[in-house]
């Protein structure tokens, strides 16, 4: 599944093109929330997206399920430019791409029944005719997630954190999407709940062929779903490369820095963890970067004349192994 | 104690396993599944002077209902002979209601006096043209509560889609709307129905036009920012996700989660429309002669409050009530829609 060494003769399902996404464009107030990324997602993988709160991680979900405008730059979905998508493909676009939301207690309307919400999206589609289909249809989900049939006619307060979660995902799960951005699904359970939503979202993609974007900022968590990893920062992509990669041979500092404050549940390594500081000065000295291959498949921002660094970087790593 | 527990043996049989198998019996929910409203309406029941107020309502809007067909007699029916005559029931027994008054250090019977015909009797007396009292508050109060109403339809009709709009398209089309609800909360709502005065003659249709044009505002600007809130919701965000429509996303997740702030308001401005028709009424600019409304009713009673106090009495008694009841309910319901501000 992981370290696939020839990426590029996968159907791309998206393609992220010198996307720029700023708020509050031209005024004084003005937030680059994302300057400049480009990246595709390959049909079948999960990608992880990571970086630190305000980074432009959910932006990012939020653009490519064109809830915002982009300011610039191009988001192309199954080869079409989804900026340019006309209202009528507008609903079956909306049926392909799906989302996750991060807060289990802000993304269920509290005045709708479990079934109501799971069904939005059944009759916003048409997707079933009959009332007994459209209950069979919700019991079907329930059953996907692991929830039990008679929670469909109860209201979302009535469960816990990992079961609205759930919840949220038969609802993006009702329409069949082929795409689905996972904003922080997890970062607001506690750990146990974590990996129960996390494995019942690998079996559902396994289960349906999907492609996910994960979104968190908990770094082990991503590696253990994703297939590739791409680390942000202020908006733009510091690193992207496979979840492998990235985790054992990071060559940009700010990932280092981010694998560093990593904790692992070993007293003996704990000890001796240092956190790496970064320093941020490296990218706010005026050159021009953008993203460089130092290895195949692996990418870095960085100006020309640092690849041969980078590269000799690399080139330790595979030595030490 | 200590020698019952050294006899207790614990072994592997002593334990049962609970249902570890079954995840529906786990997970089963036993609490009975109570929508917000039924929860909400739970709340309120135990709120005893908003249930007490509820009640009180409920029988005076019926008695208004039951006055559009029949009052005791004509509201606007005048009998000169029969002028002033304080109430009085049946047979004069109850204290209070004798139908005798003091004139001039004597305690008269006043019914005898206008010769009034035995079994003819007015419950809350008569006014200056000897009408029906008792029949022009019935009528009265009505017009009040119509007046509620209509403060009510302009709330829900204006004041909510105006609100919605606001605050969901946000930019420019927020701004020029609030600086429009600006402009005429600027205005004092009096100059307005003076002004109405300019184009109507005086009556319901200067007051319901000038309530048109500023009761709603209120109500415009809390929904306003309650949109301002729930648009950033993540069930809105999900429902947008999924290709709802704007106009199915206010009625479907909207309009459900503003439906406390509409209650509530709605329950304050009725008062305070009830409230501005008794204030134009009562200086002259509200509903003209003979139409009684409570505003006319205190208006002339006032006007002899020192020697027949009965008159000026019972119609602020009733609107005073009213008033009361409307807040008494209005504050138990925005307890019951919203517990966490309760405490």
């Amino acid at each position: 599944m992981q370290n696939n060494p020839q990426p590029n003769e996968r159907k791309k399902l998206i393609e992220v093109k010198h996307l720029k996404q700023y708020f509050n464009a031209g005024r004084r107030n003005e937030v680059k929330a994302i300057d400049d990324i480009s990246f595709d997602i390959y049909e079948g993988e999960t990608f992880g997206l990571v970086g630190e709160s305000g980074s432009g991680k959910s932006t990012t979900g939020r653009s490519i399920i064109r809830l915002y405008n982009p300011t610039s730059g191009e988001i192309k979905f199954n080869g079409t430019d989804i900026s340019k998508i006309k209202h009528k493909d507008m609903l079956q676009f909306r049926r392909e791409m799906q989302m996750i939301f991060q807060d289990p207690y802000a993304s269920l309307n509290p005045r709708m029944k479990v079934k109501d919400i799971i069904a939005e999206g059944l009759d916003i589609h048409h997707l079933v005719k009959t009332d007994e289909e459209r209950d069979a249809r919700v019991n079907e989900l329930l059953d996907l997630v692991g929830l039990s049939h008679d929670h469909a006619t109860r209201y979302p307060h009535e469960f816990s954190g990992g079961q609205r979660q759930r919840i949220g995902i038969a609802r993006a799960l009702a329409v069949e999407p082929r795409f689905i951005i996972a904003d922080e699904p997890i970062s607001a359970l506690d750990v146990s709940i974590q990996a129960q939503v996390v494995n019942l979202l690998r079996d559902i993609q396994k289960e349906q062929n999907l492609t996910y974007l994960f979104i968190a900022h908990d770094l082990s968590m991503v590696k253990y779903i994703s297939d590739r990893i791409a680390v942000m920062h202020n908006g733009r992509l510091m690193e992207l490369s496979t979840a492998n990669e990235v985790y054992n041979h990071p060559l940009h500092p700010y990932t280092k820095s981010l694998l560093s404050a990593v904790p692992l549940p070993d007293p003996f390594y704990e000890r001796n963890r240092h956190r790496k500081n970064y320093d941020n000065s490296i990218e706010n000295d005026g050159q021009i970067r953008s993203l460089q291959e130092i290895v195949p498949g692996h990418f870095v921002l960085a100006t020309e004349e640092e690849v041969a660094g980078y590269q000799a970087a690399a080139e330790e790593y595979n030595l030490g192994d | 104690m200590a020698d019952n527990t050294s006899d207790i043996k614990l072994n592997a049989d002593s334990f049962k396993p609970v249902a570890a198998n079954n995840v529906d019996e786990q997970e089963k929910i036993s609490a009975p599944s109570l929508t917000f409203f039924q929860d909400a309406i739970r709340r309120l029941r135990k709120n005893k002077a908003a249930v007490f107020s509820f009640w009180l309502l409920a029988i005076i809007i019926f008695i208004s209902i039951v006055s559009i067909w029949w009052t005791p007699s004509d509201p606007n029916a005048q009998h000169v002979a029969y002028a002033n005559l304080p109430p009085k029931i049946a047979n004069g027994n109850i204290p209070g209601f004798t139908g005798k008054a003091n004139v001039g250090g004597n305690i008269v019977d006043k019914y005898a006096a206008a010769k009034v015909p035995k079994g003819t009797y007015y419950v809350l007396g008569t006014d200056y043209l000897g009408r029906d009292l008792f029949s022009r508050l019935m009528k009265g109060v009505a017009l009040s509560l119509l007046i509620g109403l209509l403060a009510t339809l302009f709330d829900l009709v204006i004041g909510v889609p105006y609100g919605i709009i606001s605050g969901w398209k946000g930019g420019k089309t927020d701004t020029i709307m609030q600086r429009i609800i600006e402009i005429i909360s600027s205005i004092p709502n009096l100059v307005v129905v003076i002004l109405m005065l300019l184009l109507f003659t005086p009556g319901l249709g200067s007051i319901v036009v000038a309530m048109g044009i500023t009761g709603w505002i209120t109500m415009a600007r809390l929904v306003r920012a309650e949109t301002l809130t729930l648009k950033t919701q993540e069930y809105i965000l999900a429902a947008q996700t999924l290709g709802e429509s704007p106009f199915r996303i206010a009625l479907k997740h909207l309009i459900p989660n503003l439906s406390s702030t509409i209650i509530i308001q709605t329950m304050f401005s009725i008062p305070t429309a009830i409230f501005f028709e008794a204030f134009l009424s009562f200086i002259g600019i509200g509903i003209p002669a003979p139409n009684a409304s409570l505003g006319t009713l205190l208006s002339d009673g006032q006007k002899t409050f020192r020697f027949l106090p009965y008159q000026m009495w019972y119609p602020a008694a009733v609107i005073s009530i009213i008033m009361i009841a409307f807040n008494l309910l209005a504050d138990g319901l925005r307890d019951a829609f919203d517990p966490k501000t309760q405490e």
